[in-house]
């Protein structure tokens, strides 16, 4: 019985992260609606961001600790939204209005020149590094179950970012034109609503999380490399999709479910080495019976 | 062009005896241009059957190495089994009906893959596809009898330059003839649209596996090509990297475009040969084309058809 919740617990952990990259998807898909490929790579760049980062914190503030590990986390998070703002200004700003497979082939595009250019040996090498120890360990046990810091700080941050997330989009104006260039660009711009901002708004706002969510991974996983948004870029949007794309709320459930599933099957030792096609599993049995995901309502098509 | 060379049967009867006479001069090539060449020849398969799927019928797939690793496994493992058993003797004469069997697996999977995802549209697709040639890939890698993750080796070195190119002259006559057939208006009106055409009594279901399908068996065929040129395979050579590179070279040679994408597949396989030089930034060259090229020349590089102009639609 403790050994299922202690994978739980894991799972949550390992879904948080999921969770925060796919709410940039689902973001994103909302405005615009392609799949932004380049987001698992904006994933990777936090977590390079707070790696090359804290060193130099470590300056001004004690290293592990909270006050230096606070500062990483909200600098990431501000180079992210960079990133995020410029890549979309660069490749797909001119493709706005063009067949979506076209932004899709760019997309795609960005994502190998970003992985490829870190991979350089000018820029990150393409070795394995060692993320920085940003946190003081500590370990406690709750009701049998053993938690370690990290995996407190990682599911508080996840739900601290989530309820500011929700506050901006429910709460405030610039989320209320968020949610009318969602629903309707055309009309949206009539009312007043400058497109363009709200689309970069969006995309640093999703490359925000998405850099927290290398930075938790970082500490989670300790082994960063160039090509690490690959897959947890895949299964993020695989989480947006099983919460249904465009869905804020069922992106975080999807991550979280996500994560949860894959720890299980890692644990059992019969299926665990296909651990990595478990997901696209799901992603294929999620679209073929209920492709609007478990949150999404359903759109009818007009001829 | 002559009116002679008009009838798509003789210009396949030229292909397959050029294919011939140059697979005759081939033992005095350099080893390391032959190889090349029959690079081109596999890389021409993959995009003309990638772009019956892609480009006529409109149905983004970014899973074609998915197939390809399916045929190349398994033609690979008769090749082996025949080899074993009966002596390299043989082998000359079983490589086509291993190939085929490839290509006979490969297309099952195509049928097994498509029939529930051709229900999806646009990037749903792409991704789903995707998934699924990432399942493949994950299921070689555990499998015992092909290799599992260090994959197959010590393949006969069948593929020569004469079996490649009549294969890919065969790929792109059946491809060819089959969409300018009369069944084969099918697949452009489901790529046009799939409402109207369904509305005139098309099945675009139908029309969209069976694309599927086809193409899957001439990805099938290219993969037991490449099996027994490279002589070893593993399941990492047919990841998602590989899928891309065939979609680059049907969007490159403009969607549904026999010939350009033929172009592009020789411009694109040849293009990393002569980034040699430069080869720590060959990738990254490589992916600021596609963005360069996507934002400059969506319709593809060899298409030079002005676009038409939308109908107008009156209220």
């Amino acid at each position: 019985m403790n050994e299922i919740l202690q994978q739980l617990v894991n799972g949550l952990a390992l879904g948080a992260v999921y969770a925060l990259i796919a709410i940039g998807y689902t973001m994103v898909y909302g405005v615009l609606r392609f799949i932004n490929f380049a987001h698992g790579d904006v994933f990777m760049l936090g977590s390079f961001a707070g790696f090359y980062l804290a060193p130099h914190i470590a300056k001004w503030f004690p290293l592990p600790g909270w006050g230096a590990w606070t500062v990483v986390m909200l600098l990431t998070m501000v180079i992210c939204a960079v990133i995020g703002i410029v890549i979309e200004l660069l490749a797909y700003r001119p493709l706005r209005n063009r067949p979506k497979l076209t932004v899709l082939i760019t997309a795609i595009g960005v994502s190998l020149l970003i992985q490829y250019t870190c991979q350089h040996k000018a820029f990150f090498g393409a070795s394995q590094r060692a993320f920085p120890k940003l946190l003081p360990a500590g370990n406690f046990t709750l009701g049998g179950l053993s938690f370690n810091t990290t995996q407190f700080v990682v599911l508080g941050v996840t739900l601290v970012l989530l309820a500011a997330l929700t506050f901006i989009v429910k709460r405030t104006r610039i989320g209320m034109a968020m949610r009318a260039v969602s629903h309707n660009s055309a009309a949206a711009s009539l009312m007043g609503i400058s497109n363009s901002f709200i689309i970069s708004f969006t995309f640093g706002l999703g490359s925000a999380l998405a850099g927290a969510g290398g930075i938790l991974y970082g500490m989670t996983y300790t082994g960063i490399e160039p090509l690490m948004g690959v897959n947890v870029g895949l299964k993020a949007f695989v989480a947006a999709v099983l919460g249904g794309i465009g869905n804020l709320p069922g992106a975080a459930l999807g991550g979280l479910v996500l994560g949860v599933v894959e720890s299980y099957a890692g644990g059992m030792s019969g299926i665990s080495t296909y651990r990595d096609g478990i997901a696209f599993a799901i992603l294929i049995i999620i679209l073929i019976f209920k492709p609007t995901g478990l949150l999404g309502s359903k759109q009818i098509e007009k001829v | 062009m002559p009116p002679i060379l008009k009838d798509p049967r003789l210009l396949l009867l030229i292909a397959v005896a050029l294919a011939v006479v140059v697979g005759l001069g081939a033992d005095q090539m350099n080893p390391y241009y032959r190889g090349v060449i029959i690079d081109i020849g596999i890389a021409i398969i993959l995009a003309v059957s990638l772009n019956l799927i892609n480009g006529h019928t409109g149905q983004f797939s970014l899973g074609h190495a998915g197939f390809m690793s399916v045929g190349a496994y398994v033609s690979a493992m008769i090749t082996l089994e025949f080899q074993k058993n009966l002596g390299p003797g043989v082998l000359p004469w079983t490589f086509l009906p291993a190939l085929v069997a490839g290509g006979t697996v490969a297309a099952l999977t195509g049928l097994l893959v498509g029939v529930p995802s051709l229900r999806l549209k646009g990037d749903y697709l792409a991704i789903v596809t995707l998934g699924f040639g990432e399942i493949i890939r994950v299921i070689f890698q555990n499998v015992e009898a092909a290799g599992a993750a260090s994959g197959l080796s010590g393949i006969p070195r069948l593929t020569g330059l004469t079996w490649t190119f009549v294969l890919a002259a065969f790929t792109v006559y059946v491809v060819a003839c089959l969409v300018n057939s009369t069944y084969g208006r099918g697949f452009i009106a489901v790529h046009d649209d799939e409402v109207a055409a369904s509305s005139m009594g098309l099945n675009p279901t139908r029309y969209k596996v069976t694309a599927f399908v086809i193409g899957a068996f001439f990805a099938g065929i290219a993969g037991g090509l490449f099996a027994h040129h490279k002589t070893s395979i593993t399941p990492q050579v047919f990841d998602f990297m590989k899928s891309f590179e065939v979609v680059v070279m049907v969007i490159l040679g403009g969607m549904g475009r026999t010939a350009g994408v033929i172009l592009a597949a020789i411009l694109l396989t040849l293009a990393p040969e002569f980034l040699r030089g430069v080869a720590e930034y060959r990738m990254i060259i490589y992916a600021l084309l596609i963005i360069f090229l996507m934002i400059a020349r969506p319709q593809g590089l060899f298409n030079f058809e002005r676009k038409k102009k939308p109908l107008a639609v009156k209220p």
